[in-house]
């Protein structure tokens, strides 16, 4: 199969969507003449239009909001955040207007518009451009939240997340762009809401995403090694959750680990291993063990911003401590 | 201007339908037999008939948490917004939203807003698609003094400037802001004024005189019809009732409203314009009256009537289940 960049994934899913449904548009900051920080939108506008890959203002609540609006009038926007850390900026929009449109109407209109939000500790970025903030948006009914790990899924998740009639927040790790993998040609959807085991074991689950999940995978390199066998899941979806993936997996290996890079209080992980503990405590022969970043903003030393981000070690060292 | 016997008929029954639906809630409310609170638009009639009577159906408006007159103003059904302050399952939205919340989307209605501020950028979104689709509808964005200082209505002007957006802002000036009066956090004297730092028109009307309010808001939907971008309409007008039903409104004096009731009430206004110049008589002002009221009873009696929503219904209408399927309504 052939190999692209995640960057370039994600360009082919915005190309073949605009293509395919002229409702599609997308708008932000430094998207149409840059081409998106990260290289992510070059060549959309001259194939589509600068009316139809728009730069906007510095204005994230009309960004948003705009977007919402558009989608309610029948488009299907999709807006990129430049960062995730400013979408705290348009929460209202986010969790206030765009999760709950629908339900508080009574279902008489629908907001099929897709957030995309670059997140990740990338390059000494420091404190307010290197969150991972998908744990917040767990907590808002209304809300789809995928969160790819690598080129394949990157592209067929947006493709899914656009065509997907409920708002969506769409991840994307900063270091994962330049990252090259085998993408299949042309049409390809991953479905929202399904997981991926991603390599098979006996001995423990570990759960992850995006990034720290190819840590969580070398992890598991180590830890066969040593005898110990990790099945190694790939949420891919956070909200909704595939619980029947990871109580299938947790049956079976009877050890739970979950690791991301967001911080570890409050995080996915909180959540993963609380449905867990509700539901299949029985199974577990031991505790249920979270990797994550530290209770604190990230650093900008170079001598700093590793040690707070979860390693692979950490991720061996939580499997041998329940194994 | 000229208006035809047609038209002034039309705005005295919307601005009296407005009034006594309002009446009627502030009756059932002190009653007990509306949850929640409810915010009543008596006093600003004259705004939201004027602005809409130069909308058609397909036109896009967003409103605020003082929603009904817009709503009704817009076109929707008096059965189903009663039953949607009740909180009934046949309300417009199925009971999930209430006062603060209600939206009719077949006539382009994008729904109250609980959040002050909050309806700006929507209108402009709307807007954006109507300029992406090559339509030429318009959205009107209704909000109040107080939200003129949200960030999101400096956004969402210069926005909607920038791209040239087919949108008319209409603040209706009350004069407070739940308690506080607008001069003492507004740092301008017309929030009108404010236009010139997103270069574009920005109008003082007096919201309390249905003409001019549509007068003023013709030249601004007409402009934004054809191309020429947003405005900004200030209607200068006044809360009759408190900010909400049962706010013991100790901000001001009884005299105050008073003296405004007797001077300057929208439809006094328009009795006294309408009967000066014999265009309607008091028997047919009499009749419209009469009409509205039992348009009214009957939504209060079919609100009474209706079932509330079930418990299996709590869960419904979160997400959309079938996907693609469903696009395009
Ligand atoms: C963002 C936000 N802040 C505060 C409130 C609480 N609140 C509800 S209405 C209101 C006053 C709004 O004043 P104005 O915009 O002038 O509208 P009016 O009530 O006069 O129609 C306030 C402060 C809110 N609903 N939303
Ligand atoms: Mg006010």
């Amino acid at each position: 199969m052939r190999e692209i960049t995640f960057a370039e994934a994600t360009m082919e899913a915005m190309a073949e969507e605009m293509e395919r449904d002229s409702r599609v548009f997308l708008m932000g900051e430094d998207i149409a003449r840059q081409g998106g920080i990260f290289g992510q939108f070059k060549g959309l506008p001259q194939k589509f239009g600068f009316d139809r890959v728009r730069d906007t203002p510095i204005s994230e609540t009309a960004i948003v909001g705009a977007g919402i609006g558009a989608a309610l009038a029948g488009m299907r926007p999709v807006v990129d955040m430049h960062f995730v850390d400013f979408i705290t900026v348009a929460m209202d929009e986010v969790v206030n207007q765009m999760a709950k449109i629908r339900y508080m109407f009574g279902g008489q209109c629908k907001v099929p518009m897709v957030l995309r939000a670059p997140d990740g500790a990338a390059r000494s970025a420091a404190a307010q451009h290197s969150q991972s903030l998908e744990a917040w948006f767990v907590h808002v009914p209304g809300l789809k939240v995928v969160i790819p790990s690598n080129p394949a899924d990157a592209k067929g998740l947006l493709k899914a997340a656009i065509r997907d009639d409920n708002p969506v927040l769409y991840f994307e790790n900063k270091d994962l762009f330049r990252m090259k993998g085998p993408v299949p040609d042309g049409e390809f959807l991953v479905p929202i809401g399904k997981a991926n085991v991603v390599r098979e074991g006996r001995d423990v689950t570990i759960v992850s995403y995006s990034i720290t999940l190819h840590k969580a995978l070398k992890a598991a390199d180590k830890l066969a090694e040593e005898g110990i066998e990790a099945e190694v899941i790939d949420l891919r979806t956070i909200v909704p959750l595939d619980k029947e993936t990871i109580f299938a997996s947790v049956k079976k290996t009877k050890h739970l680990v979950i690791a991301h890079e967001a911080t570890k209080n409050g995080g996915v992980g909180s959540e993963v291993a609380a449905v867990v503990a509700e539901e299949m405590i029985d199974y577990l022969d031991g505790p249920i063990k979270r990797v994550g970043a530290k209770f604190v903003p990230i650093p900008f030393s170079p001598a700093l911003e590793p040690l707070m981000l979860p390693q692979i070690e950490d991720i061996v060292a939580a499997v041998k401590e329940i194994c | 201007m000229e208006f035809s016997q047609e038209q002034l008929e039309a705005f005295y029954r919307t601005m009296y339908t407005i009034r006594s639906f309002e009446e009627k809630i502030n009756d059932l409310f002190l009653a007990g037999e509306i949850p929640g609170f409810v915010h009543l638009y008596i006093g600003e009639e004259a705004v939201a008939t004027g602005v809409m009577a130069n909308l058609r159906k397909t036109d896009y408006i967003t409103s605020t948490h003082r929603g009904h007159g817009h709503t009704i103003a817009k076109g929707a059904d008096l059965k189903r917004m009663m039953a949607e302050i009740f909180g009934k399952r046949t309300g417009y939205c199925r009971g999930k939203g209430g006062s603060m919340h209600i939206a009719d989307f077949s006539i382009g209605m994008l729904g109250a807003n609980g959040v002050v501020g909050g309806g700006f950028n929507l209108a402009v979104g709307a807007a954006l698609a109507a300029k992406l689709m090559g339509t030429d509808q318009v959205a009107v964005c209704f909000f109040g003094d107080g939200a003129s200082n949200r960030g999101t209505f400096h956004e969402g002007l210069n926005m909607a400037a920038v791209w040239k957006l087919p949108v008319v802002f209409v603040c209706e000036n009350n004069q407070y802001a739940s308690t506080t009066p607008y001069r003492t956090t507004t740092s301008v004297e017309n929030i009108a004024d404010r236009a010139i730092g997103y270069g574009i028109p920005g109008v003082v009307v007096d919201g309390n005189d249905v003409f001019a309010v549509y007068e003023a808001a013709q030249a601004a939907v007409e402009r934004a019809r054809s191309g020429g971008g947003p405005t900004l309409l200030e209607a200068k007008t006044y809360r009759i009732k408190g900010h909400f039903v049962g706010d013991p409104e100790l901000y001001r004096t009884r005299q105050e409203v008073e003296e405004h009731l007797e001077n300057d009430d929208p439809l006094k206004n328009f009795r006294r314009q309408v009967l000066a110049a014999s265009r309607l008589s008091e028997r047919e002002l009499a009749e419209i009256e009469a009409q509205v009221r039992e348009e009214i009873e009957e939504a209060v009696d079919f609100a009474r009537k209706s079932p509330f929503p079930a418990p299996e219904e709590l869960f419904e209408d979160l997400y959309v289940e079938s996907g693609e399927a469903a696009c395009g309504k």
